[in-house]
């Protein structure tokens, strides 16, 4: 049985005692648990990040395997109660709150007011501009890192992280639409779910350049 | 003349304009105009002025 005490100071031993207690202390938010989602809240959870909200009312299909964090056994589950279960298994000592719905104009500022720092993680285009434009006009404590264009096996090096003012920044190669010729996978969409992690660990240890 | 994503351009004389002759998709962008994020609903109301630096993000689908 491994001991809270013994994982602080494995963590600690990797990332030094200053960056864990920042990231210890650290409330993100994560909306949408798809293969962008469930890569950034793996990474954060396993940087420490002391508490991740996830949101996303969707349950798991078989056709999510192909990218995104979950099992066989996953199925027909909820991804929240899925990723939540599935980040306790490697990381049991940060909390994970959930949202099991969907996100609206009218309910985001209520979900995501709270944290300092939301990741965008939708698959719609019109989901992603809706929150983005939702949490940058009524949400004003809150920074917003999204994504857009990392379909396909482009060049991994057409993904870049760009901060388009203080509170937003947006990760992939911009272009990069999901289509019938095009389908998402798992590489390029970890590579721009690193980059929006990433991003997340940078600004909590106050780098707000990209 | 104003900024258009950085890049300099022949000035519109409203940003309903500058959204419909590029054909940007309303509920794909986000729009900032000198720094300032754009409501949705002000699209309309917003007048271009000489020297404005404009961005328009596009989102594509995935994720």
């Amino acid at each position: 049985m491994i001991t809270h005490n013994a994982y602080e100071k494995a963590l600690i031993s990797r990332h030094g005692k200053k960056v864990h207690d920042i990231l210890k202390n650290a409330d993100i938010a994560i909306a949408g648990l798809g293969g962008l989602g469930s890569n950034i809240a793996i990474f954060l959870a396993r940087s420490g990040v002391g508490h991740l909200h996830i949101v996303d009312f969707d349950k798991v299909d078989i056709t999510n395997l192909n990218r995104q964090q979950y099992d066989i056994d996953d199925i027909g589950k909820l991804k929240t109660i899925a990723l939540a279960t599935h980040i306790k298994h490697f990381n049991p000592f940060i909390k994970v709150t959930y949202d099991s719905i969907m996100v609206t104009e009218r309910n985001a500022p209520k979900i995501f007011s709270n944290y300092p720092i939301v990741c965008e993680a939708f698959d719609k285009a019109e989901n992603k501009a809706m929150l983005v434009n939702t949490l940058l006009t009524e949400c004003s404590n809150t920074k917003i890192i999204s994504a857009s264009g990392m379909a396909g096996f482009e060049s991994s090096n057409m993904i870049q992280t760009r901060k388009v003012n203080d509170r937003f920044y947006i990760c992939g190669d911009t272009q990069s639409e999901i289509s019938k010729n095009t389908a998402l996978m798992a590489p390029r969409v970890a590579l721009c779910a690193a980059h929006q992690a990433n991003m997340v660990l940078r600004i909590l240890t106050g780098n707000e350049e990209i | 003349m104003i900024y258009l994503n950085g890049k300099e351009h022949t000035a519109y004389a409203t940003l309903t304009e500058l959204l419909d002759k590029n054909d940007y998709k309303r509920t794909r962008i986000a729009v900032e105009i000198n720094g300032r994020i754009i409501k949705r609903s002000d699209y309309d109301q917003i007048e271009i002025h000489d020297g404005d630096r404009i961005e328009v993000v596009s989102f594509v689908g995935g994720g």
